[in-house]
């Protein structure tokens, strides 16, 4: 990059994400996609009202990627010839958005966080010493094909920081040591499982998901929801017998049943933590649950 | 006096599998819609409106009001358009509340489409959700199967479709305009207000937009009334916060109290400070408010209250740092993170951020001089009320504030360049 004021050490690797290319070499041919790409394209555009197949292209920009592992002129083209609109149209799109990569991406996209929270905590630690093991830089993949490595804005889990994600899966709370260990495990050939979501999968395959196309199975309804930074204040409140004052003037129908005590569901793989409360299903009704009346006194004067 | 916690939408968090329908409908899920459902839209709205309630998104717009502003008498299609694209540093309540009881927005969502006579909605998440995604793409299938989304809902004339749209990576969608333009498959960059959404939003045609949690308000709100829930905060900021304490505390996470709890309080609630060290600077509500120090700890953490110190009550994302962390370190990370999210559309941010980053870049690695405290300074008059819209605002607020309580810490660095080079 360009140091106006000769100040900022120029790297040798493209860390700076103010290096940006668009590479649009060739036309890009729409007809390397097959017909079930095709009818995925359909359906995408069957999502929005009638007359508003351009609220497809973002889904359907992250369908081709899943099909070439990057945005390609192959790709820009298909979404275009699928829409009615230009090229230029689609490409403008698809260069402002940093999901869609414009180089191969390897199997694994490791992101890490450092924005200032995570990076302040570990963030910048994790990613420089992940660039040094790895021998890439920003948007760089390993010449195996493994791994693609960037740093990414805030991921919205500042409880769980410093995070890395891996193809948008988190692994929360790591470290210099736990990074490294996650991504040699993945260039072994191993898919840990992430802190919370569906087990992992391939760039491509999340890809797919992203674009909206989901198997019952890739669904994930009995994976861990998050963590303890999640449930902390709920704990805290069922511990301390906090709650929200009682509903006012009604219970509802629907409230009584409670679940039963021995429940064959995992609640959450973070109930260890607390010592305060356990998962306490009965009272989480809180406002207009039958049990709460008895707070009635504390709440609002209504 | 209520409680100090009071858990609302949290509350089913660390129950059983919240997320699914039928431990939702256990713990008083969807009696909320059947009664919408026995209600005029208008009253609906009047009851939204009489609440109080205040969009949890940052700006804090009475929510009552974007749905009264829907004109019912445009023949066009009414939307229900869903800001699902938590980004801001900081901010992390969206997510959770996603995953674990996504059904409580879902059901936000249709009672609003009821109200507003829309029937159809759109969640837009951040792309890089994939576990928010997959976790409310869940829920809207589990509510179609249940007759909660679909044709004739309840046995009602209603029809109600959800859509869940992923985004592609870019924080400025979460500006409500920019949000449209991207759902409309453009680059995500902000319109011009007025018109505004409520007229003009999605497709040209009349759009509620609305954050995550102010639409799973929604549903206690029905079922507990206006006063109830008015009651639960202190006047002109009702309701609970979800408050996602982040940082230099022992015990990260998301604590739900009512609004106007201090800084000192949640402290305390999430163990103390996690290295012992005394309390620095925070935001109140993500890296788009403006810093506020130790001086703060009582103030009562409301839109007004907020407000009048001089920042932002915000995303309530409240991030936390102590003595031993380099506000200037953290003020160019934020100030990067603007710099690279600024979608070009407008010169002051576009260019002013790109020149705050070169700054601070020079200051953090030591060739800093006294004058460039000044320059940013000068930067941030050109930039604040200059841009388009909210994110160039947003990006004057750690730069103006940190300069406000630590000038000397600037001086010091632009003193001592050999040391903070090598910290860096």
């Amino acid at each position: 990059m360009s140091t106006p004021f000769g100040a900022t050490p120029a790297g040798a690797r493209p860390d700076n994400f103010r290096t940006t290319v668009v590479p649009l070499e060739r036309p890009g041919d729409p007809s390397v996609f097959s017909e079930q790409v095709r009818a995925d394209a359909a359906e995408i555009i069957s999502r929005y009202p009638e007359g508003q197949a351009r609220s497809a292209l973002l889904p359907m920009l992250h369908l081709v990627q899943s099909e070439q592992g990057y945005v390609t002129p192959d790709g820009i083209a298909f979404c275009a010839d699928v829409i009615g609109i230009t090229k230029a149209q689609v490409a403008a799109v698809a260069t402002f958005y940093t999901m869609y990569k414009r180089k191969p991406t390897g199997e694994y996209l490791v992101s890490v966080c450092t924005n200032t929270l995570c990076g302040v905590l570990g963030g910048d630690d994790i990613y420089k010493a992940l660039s040094d093991a790895l021998g890439v830089g920003m948007n760089e993949t390993t010449a195996d094909g493994k791994v693609t490595l960037e740093h990414a804005e805030c991921l919205a889990a500042c409880d769980y920081a410093p995070v890395v994600t891996v193809n948008y899966e988190f692994f929360d709370n790591q470290s210099v040591e736990s990074a490294n260990d996650l991504v040699q495990r993945l260039q072994g050939g191993e898919r840990p499982q992430p802190s919370r979501g569906a087990p992992l999968c391939s760039f491509r395959e999340i890809e797919r998901q992203i674009a909206g196309f989901f198997a019952e199975e890739d669904l994930g309804l009995d994976t861990v929801s998050g963590g303890f930074g999640t449930e902390i204040g709920v704990r805290l409140a069922n511990g301390r017998g906090d709650s929200a004052p009682a509903y006012s003037n009604v219970t509802p129908a629907q409230a009584s049943a409670p679940p039963p005590a021995d429940s064959p569901r995992p609640t959450s793989a973070h109930d260890a933590p607390l010592t305060t409360a356990s998962s306490d299903p009965a009272n989480a009704a809180g406002p207009g649950g039958p049990e709460a009346s008895s707070d009635n006194e504390k709440g609002a004067g209504a | 006096m209520p409680d100090v916690l009071t858990p609302v939408l949290t509350k089913r968090f660390a129950t059983d599998q919240p997320w699914r329908i039928e431990n939702y409908e256990r713990l008083d899920g969807y009696s909320a819609l059947r009664k919408a459902l026995t209600l005029a839209p208008d009253e609906i709205i009047t009851m939204v409106v009489d609440s109080n309630l205040r969009g949890r998104g940052g700006a804090g717009f009475p929510t009552g009001m974007k749905w009264k502003f829907i004109p019912q008498d445009n023949p066009k299609p009414k939307y229900v358009v869903v800001n699902a694209d938590e980004g801001e540093p900081g901010t992390c309540r969206d997510l959770p509340l996603m995953m674990n009881d996504p059904h409580s927005m879902i059901e936000g969502i249709i009672i609003a489409c009821y109200a507003v006579r829309a029937e159809h909605a759109f969640v837009y998440i951040r792309g890089e959700a994939i576990h928010a995604i997959r976790r409310v793409t869940a829920a809207v299938r589990e509510a179609t199967a249940s007759g909660y989304l679909g044709e004739k809902i309840l046995g009602s004339d209603f029809n109600c479709r959800i859509t869940v749209h992923g985004g592609a990576g870019a924080y400025i969608c979460g500006e409500e305009t920019a949000l449209l333009d991207s759902l409309e498959g453009r680059r995500g960059q902000p319109r011009l207000k007025p018109p505004f959404p409520a007229t003009n939003g999605v497709y040209d045609s009349p759009t509620v937009v609305n954050n995550v949690g102010t639409l799973a308000s929604v549903p206690y709100i029905v079922l507990g009334g206006a006063d109830w829930y008015k009651a639960l905060g202190p006047e002109g900021s009702p309701g609970t916060s979800i408050y996602s304490l982040s940082g230099r505390v022992k015990n990260p996470g998301q604590y739900e109290a009512p609004m106007g709890t201090t800084l000192r309080e949640l402290i305390e609630l999430a163990g103390g400070m996690s290295r012992g060290k005394p309390l620095k600077f925070w935001t109140p509500g993500g890296a788009s408010c403006p810093l506020l120090t130790a001086e703060h700890l009582d103030l009562p953490l409301d839109f007004d209250s907020v407000a009048k110190a001089g920042s932002m009550n915000g995303t309530s994302a409240v991030m936390i740092f102590d003595e031993d962390d380099s506000v200037v370190q953290a003020v160019l990370k934020w100030t990067q993170f603007y710099e690279h999210e600024s979608c070009g559309k407008c010169t002051p941010c576009r260019e002013g951020t790109y020149w705050y980053g070169q700054i601070l870049e020079r200051i953090w690695h030591g060739g800093g001089r006294e004058e460039d405290i000044d320059t940013l300074l000068d930067l941030s008059d050109n930039i604040l009320g200059r841009s388009f819209c909210a994110l160039g605002d947003g990006a004057t607020s750690c730069i103006s504030s940190s300069i406000k309580y630590f000038r000397d810490d600037y001086l010091a660095l632009i003193n001592k360049p050999a040391l903070a080079g090598a910290a860096s």
